[in-house]
């Protein structure tokens, strides 16, 4: 199947376009939020929340009988949202760090959400399979309803985030500060959470438990790359979801029997790792080219530097001397001698070097020079 | 009589049963530029926390020109420790230094003109008009310091409180930083610092309060700052005996 027959059928086929849109729509809004847990330091504070939302969602059929997953995902918000003020509860009260708190709520909860499934795999009712499709994922599974939902709920956290977003922003940045403002901290807390609970719980039925943390992470990170500004981040990481969605359910739609919820989050890593060693500011690649200019460029002055302290001496600063004089000295190389004649700091002639009037007065400022660039 | 900037009434703080400070009162007189001196754990970020109702007290109250401190916020501005953000959060430095009309603004409402116009100011005031599209992360320690100030002179305050404004900065950022608080008293406003270097205090300051979880001594700079009140703060024999 190549690309624009893949397109084409996007549109055709009800299901794959459910699915696109689906894992498209998902991805953005886990992108959005996500920023603002990695710049809130709780990226694991995703991961025990879709945890925590296992044993709801078997709670809520073990009540209700019920597979719709309308009814299984409220059950996960519910068991979500006590886990999340477990945790918050956890870091308040006790001496407990958040990290522990985490990882003792997403076991608790995670382990209990297990016990429950199996206790319900064992029961001699046969409308019981197929409640495990929430550890993974099943995006197969998912339905225009379902799409609606995601669509609203992003409908609505797009709003409540342009709305609040001065107040998201400074308690990002300063939560102490924020207060002293005369905010209510608290409630901007417990509105950005809850989204973050209600992204995951939305995501639960096409990632599952175990992966929906990367939804939400691995977008923002890979949008911090990219820019120093938290709208454009949050902008990027919502686009890099969505990308994701789509080209994850492309790749496991084109390639039979691939898990899609896996697929997405493999796609969004790749985004992380490219992002890691490309972007311009803060990649690697141009950080260790960087570094090479710099060093280079360090070589350069320390020859001109050299030379100037040579010239000084002399009344004649264009006086020439022997580049022999040069080989005591390390720092020189015939590239960089070459380069300074090209900036026309230096003229040779045979063996013998001299500066020039430009070189002499550069020689002589480049270190306040340097100072002042740095002021 | 000049009038009370801030009051403090018994106030006491603790975590998990040992007290962090204990049974504070204290009051700061309107137009002075006061130190608040201790050793480490003497509570002195605490008690401006505290003040500040960052940390619930366990008793307490404090008055700000004799109300409640919850109805005059807008009077206060906080300088916060350095050390206590990410520099690495995505934003520019004049983005930080709008954050301090955030208040006035109120819910919802976003800065305009007039809001970018104050805190272009205050960039210019602290010296940082040059690093006004700067990235953050991209500021040194002294810089990342007067882009606090700044944020806190845009709340054009009457009331501030400084935790460790001089704390890793070089002595140009130092002085330009002193000047702005000589500055701000001379304007009538209170400044209240936590502060580390015990040298430097007459020379900075006008008033001073001694802590150690209680409260040793609070007063003029002339008429208590002293070897007495400095070794019962410190608790060894302390000779600094200032040179005047």
């Amino acid at each position: 199947m190549d690309i624009i027959e893949y397109i084409q059928l996007v549109f055709t086929d009800y299901t794959l376009r459910t699915i696109t849109l689906g894992t498209a729509v998902l991805g953005a809004v886990c992108g959005m939020l996500g920023s603002f847990a990695v710049l809130r330091k709780q990226s694991l504070l995703g991961d025990a929340i879709s945890h925590a939302a296992l044993p709801g969602i078997a709670i809520a059929f073990l009540i209700t009988g019920s597979k719709d997953s309308n009814t299984l995902l409220i059950g996960a918000l519910i068991s979500g949202l006590i886990g999340t003020f477990w945790i918050r509860g956890i870091v308040t009260k006790t001496h407990l760090k958040s990290d522990t708190a985490l990882g003792l709520i997403l076991s608790l909860f995670f382990g209990f959400g297990m016990l429950l499934l199996t206790f319900i795999q064992k029961q001699p009712d046969a409308n019981q399979a197929g409640l495990d499709k929430y550890l993974f994922g099943q995006a197969a599974t998912l339905i225009e309803s379902d799409v609606w939902m995601m669509a609203i709920v992003t409908g609505i956290c797009l709003v409540v985030m342009l709305i609040f977003w001065k107040e998201f922003k400074i308690l990002l940045f300063d939560a102490d500060y924020t207060k002293t403002l005369g905010f209510n901290t608290k409630f901007i807390d417990i509105l950005i959470t809850s989204f973050i609970v209600l992204a995951i719980v939305l995501g639960l039925q096409t990632v599952g438990v175990v992966l929906m943390s990367a939804m939400l992470l691995a977008p923002a990170a890979a949008a911090r790359q990219w820019t120093n500004s938290l709208a454009v981040m949050v902008f990027l990481a919502a686009l890099f979801g969505a990308f994701a969605g789509v080209v994850g359910t492309a790749i496991s739609a084109s390639q039979n029997n691939l898990s899609t919820g896996p697929v997405i989050v493999l796609v969004a890593s790749v985004f992380v790792v490219f992002s890691f060693i490309f972007s311009p500011s803060r990649g690697l690649l141009f950080k260790q080219i960087r570094f090479i200019r710099n060093r280079r460029d360090l070589q350069l002055h320390k020859t001109l530097a050299f030379m100037h302290h040579i010239a000084e001496t002399h009344e004649d600063i264009s006086h020439p001397h022997a580049i022999k004089l040069l080989n005591n000295f390390q720092g020189y190389t015939r590239s960089t001698l070459q380069k300074l004649v090209e900036k026309g700091y230096v003229k040779l002639n045979g063996g013998m070097w001299n500066l020039t009037k430009v070189g002499f007065d550069t020689a002589a400022n480049l270190y306040t020079k340097q100072q002042t660039e740095d002021e | 009589m000049e009038k009370i900037a801030v009051k403090v009434d018994d106030l006491t703080v603790a975590y998990n049963y040992k007290p962090v400070l204990w049974d504070i009162d204290l009051e700061i007189p309107e137009g002075v530029l006061m130190a608040i001196v201790g050793p480490n754990g003497a509570g002195k970020s605490t008690l401006i926390k505290a003040i500040l109702g960052i940390l619930k007290p366990i008793a307490g109250s404090v008055t700000i020109y004799d109300k409640p401190y919850e109805k005059q916020r807008q009077l206060v501005a906080y300088v916060p420790q350095k050390g206590s953000v990410d520099w690495d959060f995505p934003t520019t430095a004049l983005d930080v230094v709008k954050m301090g009309t955030y208040g006035s603004l109120g819910w919802i409402k976003r800065p305009g003109q007039k809001e970018k116009k104050a805190a272009l100011e205050a960039l210019e005031k602290v010296g940082m008009l040059a690093f006004k599209s700067r990235q953050i992360s991209q500021l040194s320690g002294g810089q990342q310091q007067r882009i606090f100030l700044a944020r806190a002179l845009v709340q054009n305050a009457s009331i501030y409180f400084m935790d460790e404004p001089f704390q890793g900065v070089d002595a140009t950022t130092e002085i330009a930083i002193i000047n702005i608080l000589k500055e701000l008293r001379k304007a009538g406003k209170t400044v209240i610092v936590v502060h580390h270097d015990l040298q430097t205090v007459p020379e900075y300051f006008d008033w001073v309060t001694f802590l150690n979880v209680k409260k040793i001594a609070t007063g003029p700079v002339k008429d208590i700052f002293n070897d007495d009140n400095l070794t019962k703060t410190y608790g060894i024999n302390y000779k600094v005996s200032i040179q005047e």
